[in-house]
């Protein structure tokens, strides 16, 4: 009685295909960008038009870039941490203010405090798109010579520093 | 500390969920009554866990608590309060944890009305719908915690997205839930008789209750969202085959097969294991659309953000219940011996090619919505499946459905003389032609081949379910209330059909631009646009057109179409103003300023528009009808006398 | 008529119901099939000649107008790469606009401009149609 088999076999199929179509959610694959040089940028600061930062400014040191803006709630949530993390780390960290307005920006760093080195502000998502940003926030770990090491989706929390953060700077330190 | 406690009673929900899935299921196969006797108090004590964690979420929003993330990412302070309740299913988090409430809701009303089932019958349609609830709050719990807490709690939160501020919208999620998590039930009665590794009629007739119930509330969630698409999303348009609105329609068809099929199960021994697989299949296609929605796989307008992980999660949770159950299938249904034949002319024929229509219309569907995946995962490229193969592909089985519809509502079981059955819908059809012909000539003047065999299909629908009813007005007897639904159910089919026919046939769209002072001509209606004003909304603020709708110079009424901009999100958002009747909807919806004041408008003149949703109305109020039969309403109760089994035999 | 010969002439009407809904449903299909396609194929001539495609890209910065008064309007769809130019009569959805990611269907014209039938823009402004991100992506690792 093989015809009883048929629809588990039909469903496994089914299951299968899902599975693959799961694996091509543009999200789940890695950014093409690990491991390429940072796209290039010249892009006005937050905290004064006038200077500029680019890409080049970010090479020469292990840096932070992240991508923030103050309608999101992912940012908000993130960025205590991020002050923290500035704090105690040391590193870098690089503002991408992203499709925001610029006085909420300002308001939001004085209110909040400024984790960031320089803000670079991004205001017609071009640059983000070069970077390959889905949504805010998203954090690029950038090595010394401007390439991206990694690239975190979500709010970046102590866990994830540690999880996925810490090992790939030592990694890059003990090169 | 009080979200805490709604992580809390998911965790303990979780927990009885597994006690309540295990120990009956468990104590079935072994019989021991001890942990048989579990499943009621477990299914108690996990619905009161949920409703308690959905109490405190609704508490969240109500009371503007941004530190919890979910509350700040879709509530605001200016919410109206109605929205802020609508807010707690408006994105992913919350409408997983309502839809575990429905679930848990459901499999409470079980334990109560399977009181009168076998005891350990009832444990296994327990157990089993205890380890539904418990991988769907699993999920929840594990990817999607609605309750994750902000560690700095902005002041204001992000706003509900201006889409889904509609009163409609509020309420179509949980019917949509309430109708397709129902169909879990048929499910488990299905599981639990493969288990028992036997069925009789007496299992149709407990299972039918309960699928009519949840197909009503679908049938109504469906209609509620297209009715929502036509006014706030869809430019006019009523259904859009979108992937997300496919998910929603599938199990409705499926489960309408299933219906029809359980009819002939109960009353002749008829179809069994076919009968199982579509309470198997129906059920999974409700699990299939939640994968669909949830994990992105699919694009569509109204998607909710993806997210891999929890892609993962749900299709492991897909595969692990509907494998289950088709391996249990295969091993099972062999057994479930059909109590006898049939013959050519008769009711079971009659529902066996529903049911054959019904699955290749499912088929095609699910074709469509999944085959553009499917290329993309072979990687040949990306495409996608427009209205048109759906509608024609929708059609080619749907025709033949309605016509035999007419003929197999009077149809008899067993067997019928084939001369009988057509002088008994020899009138009907007679009305359905001329009205169907003659109608739309008059009022439309003109009639193409495909409008005119729409329009007469729903006529002929229509009038042959008003045979009986008239037949039996005349001779003063009275019809069991199971029947009234069917007749009820399929006159409410035939006036959908002729709502779509006509909208579609002689619908007039038209975009113009438009200044103040000028009027623009639809049909036999003038619209004068009179002018602008700003108005200002709780939480947004509007650009407001005045639109005088005339006919023959006399004023119908004055439609104001608004382009809104929400005060956080602002994003712009059309707001459509329609005058609707029974007869027909004048829609109006402003576009873009073209500069220099003229304005880029949408005008529809669309006829009979509300059947489409009236007529949906009506089959759900059918559904009303038959699950509130008497013979429903004891479980135990000694079967029918051989007098009423013959009545209802005719139903 | 032998049962054996009625049941035979049952399941031939059935094999011929089924084959005639297979031919049309095939034939529904191969007209409503939209393939995807990015500025950088149109512009190396990749684009099925009869029927409509769905072109994803962005809306290039300043390239929106509109023709006086009427409801026609131009625009360019790019890819940071390539270019193409699009052109629509009817109004556009609310969150159409300049920089944001934008899918038409429609046909190319003779001249290369592409005639478009129907503008959709993602309701969530925050976001983009992930074709439109995969395009951009390859687009960006072609250059």
């Amino acid at each position: 009685m093989w015809r009883y088999l048929i629809p588990v076999l039909l469903f496994a199929g089914l299951v299968a295909f899902f599975a693959r179509g799961l694996q091509l959610d543009p999200s789940y694959v890695p950014s093409p960008l690990i491991g390429k040089p940072i796209p290039e940028f010249t892009l006005p600061t937050l905290a004064d038009p006038n200077v500029s930062l680019s890409d080049r400014d970010l090479r020469g040191e292990l840096s932070l870039l992240n991508v923030w803006a103050t309608w999101c709630v992912g940012c908000r949530q993130e960025h205590g941490y991020l002050v923290e993390l500035a704090a105690q780390s040391g590193l870098p960290i690089y503002g991408l203010n992203w499709k925001d307005d610029t006085d909420a920006a300002r308001r939001w760093l004085q209110q909040l405090g400024d984790p960031y080195r320089v803000t670079a502000v991004d205001a017609d998502g071009r640059i983000a798109i070069d970077f390959g940003v889905y949504g805010a926030p998203e954090t690029f770990l950038v090595d010394a010579d401007g390439t991206i090491l990694f690239k975190h989706l979500s709010p970046l929390t102590a866990e994830v520093w540690q999880r996925e953060f810490l090992p790939r700077i030592a990694q890059a330190a003990g090169q | 500390m009080i979200p805490e406690l709604g992580q809390f009673a998911l965790v303990l929900a979780v927990g009885l969920c597994l006690i309540q899935g295990v120990l009956p299921l468990w104590g079935a196969a072994v019989r021991n009554a001890d942990w048989v006797a579990v499943a009621r108090p477990a299914a108690a004590g996990q619905f009161v866990f949920v409703a308690i964690a959905f109490a405190i979420l609704m508490q969240a929003f109500l009371s503007n608590d941004f530190s919890v993330a979910y509350v700040a990412r879709n509530s605001n302070t200016a919410l109206p309060t109605m929205y802020k309740v609508a807010a707690v299913w408006g994105a992913h988090e919350g409408s997983l944890l309502l839809w575990s409430l429905v679930l848990a809701g459901w499999t409470v009303a079980v334990a109560v009305g399977s009181r009168g089932l076998p005891e350990i019958f009832a444990a296994r349609v327990l157990g089993v719908l205890g380890l539904i609830s418990a991988g769907i709050l699993l999920f929840t719990v594990a990817t999607s915690n609605p309750f994750e807490r902000l560690p700095v709690p902005p002041l204001d939160g992000n706003d509900l997205n201006p889409l889904l501020q509609d009163p409609a919208l509020a309420i179509h999620p949980p019917m949509l839930y309430i109708g397709y998590v129902g169909f879990a039930v048929a499910f488990a009665f299905a599981v639990a008789a493969l288990l028992a590794g036997r069925l009789d009629r007496e299992w149709a007739r407990w299972t039918r209750p309960w699928t009519t119930w949840a197909w009503m509330f679908l049938t109504m969630g469906i209609a509620l969202g297209s009715w929502w698409a036509y006014y706030e999303l869809g430019w006019g348009g009523w259904w859009f085959w979108d992937p997300v609105e496919n998910a929603s329609f599938m199990p409705w068809l499926l489960g309408t097969a299933l219906i029809h099929s359980l009819a002939v199960t109960e009353k002749r021994g008829l179809f069994k294991s076919w009968t199982l697989l579509l309470a198997i299949g129906t059920f999974s296609l409700s699990l299939l659309g939640t994968f669909l929605v949830r994990s992105g796989v699919l694009v569509s307008v109204h998607a909710f953000a993806a997210d891999p992980a929890r892609g993962v999660f749900i299709l492991m949770l897909l595969g692990s219940i509907t494998g289950t159950a088709l391996v249990l299938y295969a091993v099972r249904a062999r057994n479930m011996v059909a109590e006898g034949g049939f013959h050519a002319v008769s009711r079971e024929v009659a529902l066996l090619l529903n049911n054959v229509f019904l699955v290749g219309a499912t088929a095609a569907v699910l074709f469509g919505t999944l085959y553009p995946l499917f290329l993309d995962a072979l990687g040949a490229g990306k495409i996608s499946v427009g209205p048109p193969f759906f509608e024609i592909v929708f059609l080619i089985p749907m025709l033949p459905l309605l016509f035999l519809l007419g003929l197999g509502m009077h149809t008899a079981w067993r067997t019928m003389q084939a001369t009988t059955l057509l002088r008994m819908v020899r009138i009907p059809a007679l009305v359905a032609v001329l009205v169907g012909l003659i109608v739309p000539w008059l009022w439309f003047d003109r009639l193409s081949v495909l409008s005119a065999v729409g329009i007469v299909s729903g006529c002929w629908v229509v009038a042959a379910s008003l045979r009986d009813p008239i037949a039996l007005w005349r001779s003063q007897r009275r019809l069991p209330r199971g029947q009234w639904g069917m007749i009820v159910a399929h006159c409410g089919l035939g006036l959908f059909v002729l709502g779509v026919t006509v909208t579609s046939a002689y619908n007039i769209e038209i975009d113009e631009s438009i200044r103040p002072g000028e009027s623009l001509e639809i049909g036999s209606y003038e619209l004068g646009f009179r002018g602008l004003r700003n108005v200002e909304g709780p939480n947004y603020r509007a650009v407001e057109g005045e639109f005088e709708l005339r006919r023959d110079g006399t004023l119908v009424t004055v439609l104001a179409p608004q382009k809104r901009v929400y005060n956080v999100q602002t994003s712009p958002m059309t707001e459509a103003s329609i005058d609707s009747a029974w007869s027909r909807d004048v829609f109006v919806a402003l576009g873009d300023s073209l500069g220099d004041g003229a304005w880029s408008v949408r005008l529809q003149y669309k006829p009979m528009i509300r059947f489409i949703w009236f007529g949906a109305l009506v089959m759900a109020l059918g559904g009303l009808l038959a699950t509130t039969d008497r013979r429903y309403r004891n479980a135990t109760a000694p079967k029918p006398s051989p007098a009423t089994d013959t009545l209802e035999d005719a139903a | 008529m032998t049962p054996r010969r009625q049941r035979m002439i049952v399941i031939g009407l059935v094999l011929a119901g089924v084959a005639v809904a297979v031919l049309l449903a095939s034939a529904a299909f191969q007209e409503s099939v939209n393939y995807f396609r990015t500025p950088t194929q149109v512009a190396s001539g990749d684009v099925p000649a009869t029927r409509s495609i769905r072109l994803g890209g962005m809306v290039a910065d300043d390239s929106v107008a509109r023709d006086p008064g009427s409801l026609t309007v131009r625009f360019t769809v790019t890819d940071y790469a390539n270019n193409v130019d699009v052109v629509y009569t009817g109004v556009l959805p609310d969150l159409f606009r300049e920089g944001q990611g934008v899918v038409t269907r429609g046909r190319l014209g003779a001249d290369g401009v592409f005639e478009a039938e129907e503008v959709l823009a993602k309701h969530d402004e925050n976001y983009m149609p992930p074709e439109v991100k995969e395009a951009l992506a390859n687009a960006k690792k072609a250059q």
